[in-house]
């Protein structure tokens, strides 16, 4: 509780009110409607904190928790709370939301209330995504944040932006409601649409697996993993900046959350039965997509690729049923959250001065904005997971925890500190090395205090995250235990088919 | 039969707006073209009128009236509100529209309020005949209206269409009942349900009969095959009038079904279900695949609707009280998402231009915002997307037939419903992403736009809140059955 609020509560509603307030505001008036956004996402931000501050890190079960009835002919509740796994995300959200509105300070133009007010109201959906434990509360937020997203990309995106917008929307869309025939299932089974009672419903391996697969395609759909990622590098490279930044940071972690809260806990028996089957497909995304990268000739489009194989990592760190490949594939979803996050940023930079997306339109950029290069050099190296930067930590942990179970597994994930490296360094060679590539080069600006106080802050917490990861896993260690040893215990005796 | 003063009582909203449309009638003879508001005025005070009867009338338990030909309970009583309720959006929302196109005269309102004396027959009727007559008196009063645009060819030729399939089907709707009839030797609805069980389920005379009566309400239900005269009489009618045949006739034909398949053929639910599973599959595919080959937004909505109309279904062939009262509510919300869609024609519309191809919407967002806004919410909800109501009218349904057994249609309807959501967010592309090739001022009265707004955030609202309407739904359901 916050001044007697219900703190998660207030974390989602905040930003989403303020959105409400900004598009009231109207385009006609730019400067109050950003002062009100960075306002609004700076509050969210701070009533956030106190959920990292007051968490309780010996305590396994939900907190923060709030339940009141929403709808009583299907008994569906309001019903809120975090743990471990999901308090962190809440957090790595409305920090990018402040990102969002400062990055998107003089770049956007057009209809600047419209813009600010997506990315807030968005920013309040996905903290209730985070924070729902009822089934039908979370595909509300889950579905509704496809509308602010939608219309971000398709009003402020590039050339291709209706058809990597509607793609988009429809993707998510026919993964989602594939889910919701599963919780109208359970519901049906059970009478009630409590995401926590489900963990402990008894369900046959044939239920287990079905749930699964409908499960599957809502998540993997947003994670996204091979083969249904092809929506991913359309979105991120028509998206204006502060959307790409909302996809790899946040949206992408959705997904992957997904499998955490639901998937893994309600069938666990299929999460085993289908471990092989899950565990390919994510070493296909860290191999065959890292290579896909390499050959990209568009930055955002590279990047993309690589938040593709960056993913692949989580799920493999999810389905090899260990502590450490778990808390690494948790502590890489954050990681990525920052360093992708950064990395569209610094693209948006290059963009906002150039117009072009195309690595070979630039080239020597360092010697025109040697401030900008550092930062940009700094996530690269990140992406590219060098030791003393958060990307190392999560990888190393996955491949650890990788290698405990078969040699070869490691083997393939670790393939990705080679490619990871060649794609981002030789992307970075030849957009920020060398001499001045064109006039346009010519003509740059280093970045200004705005563009660097976003960078910077970006910067620290690479860094921090890298150099001292403890206060990132000590939050989820309880909370990841506690959900292993729940997967570890089969759910239908002896699990005929 | 015998006549009995305490009959009146249950019929008095009916008698009302009977007396008020034929004082309309003859008023309308002496008013001048600049005195036609009053015709106007006194329809919406019909409504008010007939609105505040129903609640001063309404009894808990039912009252049979008529040697058992009407019937007046919660379920007719609430339903009737709705129609009430609609009737009177529409006529608001058509003012503009009518004045500017010579539609402004007393016949569009006497009309009008005699297609709601049919519906309100057929929402209360618990006798075939009654059920007939009232469905005459609605769809005779619907062919007038579609061909109420004398000039116009294209509504001319609508009227024609109508006229000729709604004949055609109300005859077979009239065969099939005499069979029931030959079969069980009754008429009225609550002896043909309790004669049912006594007869073999599968009873030539009887089965044929089911066969005829479902034809003929899938006729106006607008379901595949019967689906045929929805685009044409929706693209073809003056906007304002596919504003009022897309939306409260709806509730009536819910109401119709309600009394006919439920109330008096419940017993032969087993055969009757298979061929609403048919339909509904049929009607979601074909409804939501031609719609995306639609660039006039009357006939995409129109084909849209017959979607809507199989999801409806859904909730009807599951056979359970959950079902009903799911449909009910899906219908409810239908209609005012229809309202409001056709609304934002209406709204866009002015004299010479009729703003019903998708590229009038386009670049909207930057004429008016809060009208794109509005429409957002409103193609949104079509698309049965949270938080619009138009996600819990979907989850509804949807459990309702996954809970008959129904896990393959349902997992079919949920794949409909992502074509769906393509072309309802092809209105918002072209809101939002587009620029406008229209500049015109959006014109019209302030109780439109007021109304207009209401309806749009009752959307969001009732997505946020859904709790009362479906307890209203459910307890009207309950007390029928």
């Amino acid at each position: 509780m916050l001044f007697g609020m219900p703190l998660l509560s207030l974390v989602i509603w905040l930003p989403i009110f303020f959105g409400v307030a900004v598009l009231v505001t109207g385009d006609r008036n730019a400067f109050a409607a950003r002062w009100l956004a960075l306002i609004g996402a700076g509050l969210g931000f701070l009533a956030a904190i106190p959920l990292y501050t007051q968490f309780n890190l010996v305590s396994p079960g939900m907190q923060f928790v709030e339940l009141a009835p929403w709808i009583e002919t299907f008994k569906i509740n309001y019903h809120l709370g975090v743990d471990g796994i999901s308090v962190l995300f809440i957090l790595l959200t409305s920090f990018t939301t402040v990102l969002v509105v400062i990055a998107g300070w003089k770049v956007i133009e057009v209809n600047v209330a419209q813009y600010m007010a997506a990315f807030l109201i968005m920013s309040g959906l996905m903290i209730g995504v985070f924070a729902a434990l009822d089934a039908i509360l979370f595909y509300v937020f889950w579905e509704a944040m496809l509308i602010p997203m939608f219309i971000a990309i398709g009003v402020w995106g590039g050339v291709r932006r209706v058809y990597a917008s509607i793609k988009f929307f429809l993707y998510t869309l026919l993964g989602s409601l594939l889910m919701l025939v599963a919780f109208i299932y359970l519901y049906l089974k059970t009478g009630h649409f409590e995401i926590l009672k489900y963990h402990e419903l008894s369900l046959s391996l044939k239920e287990q697996v079905l749930i699964f697969l409908a499960f599957f395609t809502a998540f993997a759909v947003k994670v996204p993993m091979w083969p249904v990622h092809t929506w991913l590098p359309d979105a991120h490279v028509e998206a204006p900046t502060g959307g790409s930044v909302v996809l790899a940071a946040i949206m992408l972690k959705l997904g992957a959350y997904g499998f955490l809260r639901f998937s893994l806990p309600i069938a666990p028996d299929g999460s085993h039965f289908l471990s092989g089957f899950m565990i390919t497909l994510s070493l296909i995304a860290v191999v065959y997509i890292g290579l896909v990268a390499l050959v990209q000739t568009d930055m955002k489009k590279l990047i993309a690729y690589s938040s593709i194989s960056h993913m692949g990592f989580v799920t493999l760190g999810f389905f090899i049923f260990n502590a450490i490949g778990m808390e690494g594939a948790l502590v890489q979803m954050i990681s990525h959250g920052f360093i992708s996050g950064a990395l569209f940023l610094c693209v948006g930079v290059m963009y906002d001065r150039v117009h072009s997306r195309n690595i070979s339109d630039y080239g020597g950029v360092a010697n025109k904005m040697p401030m900008f290069a550092a930062f940009f050099v700094l996530f690269a190296m990140a992406n590219a997971g060098l030791p003393a930067t958060s990307g190392f930590v999560g990888e190393f942990m996955v491949i650890m925890g990788a290698i405990k179970v078969n040699f070869w597994y490691a083997f393939l994930a670790a393939t990705t500190l080679i490619f990871g490296a060649a794609y981002t360094l030789w992307m970075v060679k030849r957009v920020v090395f060398g001499a001045v590539g064109n006039d346009h080069v010519e003509h740059m600006q280093d970045i200004s205090s705005r563009e660097f106080l976003v960078l910077a802050l970006l910067a620290v917490a690479v860094l921090a995250m890298g150099i001292y990861p403890k206060p990132f896993t000590e939050v989820m260690h309880v909370s990841v235990n506690n959900l292993l040893a729940h997967v570890a215990l089969s759910k239908c005796g002896a699990c005929a088919w | 039969m015998n006549f009995l003063l305490t009959d009146l009582l249950p019929v008095l909203p009916e008698v009302f707006v009977l007396t008020m449309a034929c004082t309309i009638l003859l008023l309308d003879l002496f008013l001048a073209d600049d005195l036609r508001y009053i015709s106007y005025g006194l329809s919406l005070l019909t409504l008010v009128g007939a609105a505040v009867i129903t609640v001063a009338t309404f009894n808990t338990m039912p009252v049979l009236a008529f040697s058992n030909l009407f019937v007046d309970d919660t379920f007719s009583d609430l339903l009737k509100l709705m129609l009430y309720l609609a009737v009177a959006v529409v006529l608001i929302y058509s003012r503009s529209y009518i004045q500017t196109r010579e539609l402004y005269r007393g016949e569009f309102f006497v009309l009008v309020l005699f297609a709601l004396l049919g519906m309100m027959v057929m929402v209360s009727a618990s006798h075939f005949l009654t059920l007939y007559l009232g469905l005459e008196l609605l769809s005779l009063s619907l062919y007038a209206l579609v061909a109420l645009q004398r000039d116009s060819r294209n509504a001319t030729e609508a009227a024609m269409k109508y006229f000729v399939l709604g004949a055609l089907a109300s005859g077979m709707l009239l065969y099939g009942m005499s069979m029931i009839y030959g079969a069980t030797g009754n008429l009225e609805l609550a002896k043909v349900a309790a004669t049912i069980p006594s007869l073999d389920h599968l009873d030539t005379v009887l089965v044929f009969g089911l066969v005829f009566v479902v034809a003929g309400l899938a006729f106006k239900l607008g379901v595949v095959p019967f689906h045929m005269w929805i685009p044409d009489v929706y693209h073809g009618a003056p906007t304002a009038v596919t504003l009022f045949i897309g939306s409260a006739p709806k509730i009536a034909a819910f109401a119709f079904v309600m009394r006919l398949l439920v109330d008096g053929l419940g017993g032969l639910v087993s055969d009757w279900q298979p061929m609403l599973v048919l339909m509904a599959m049929l009607s979601m595919a074909i409804g939501n695949i031609a719609a995306i080959a639609q660039t006039n937004l009357k006939r995409m909505l129109a084909y849209s609707t017959i979607s809507h109309m199989g999801f409806l279904l859904l909730g009807f062939l599951a056979g359970s009280e959950n079902g009903y009262s799911s449909a009910m509510f899906y219908v409810l919300v239908y209609v005012l998402m229809s309202l409001g869609s056709f609304g934002m024609i209406l709204l866009l519309s002015r004299a010479g231009f009729e703003a019903d191809q998708l590229d009038d919407f386009k670049g909207l967002n930057r004429r008016s915002p809060w009208y794109a806004f509005m429409m957002l919410l409103l193609m949104v909800s079509m698309a049965g997307i949270p938080p619009t109501v138009g996600f819990f009218a979907k989850l509804s349904v949807l459990q309702a037939a996954l809970q008959a057994g129904y896990l393959w249609l349902v997992v079919f309807a949920v794949l409909m419903s992502v074509i769906g959501a393509f072309y309802y967010l092809r209105i918002v592309k072209l809101m939002y992403f587009d620029e406008p090739t229209d500049t015109a001022q959006i014109a019209s009265h302030a109780d439109m736009r007021v109304l207009l707004s209401v309806n749009g955030l009752a959307v969001l609202a009732l997505g946020i809140l859904p709790q009362p309407l479906m307890a209203l739904c459910s307890h009207a359901i309950k007390q029928m059955l």
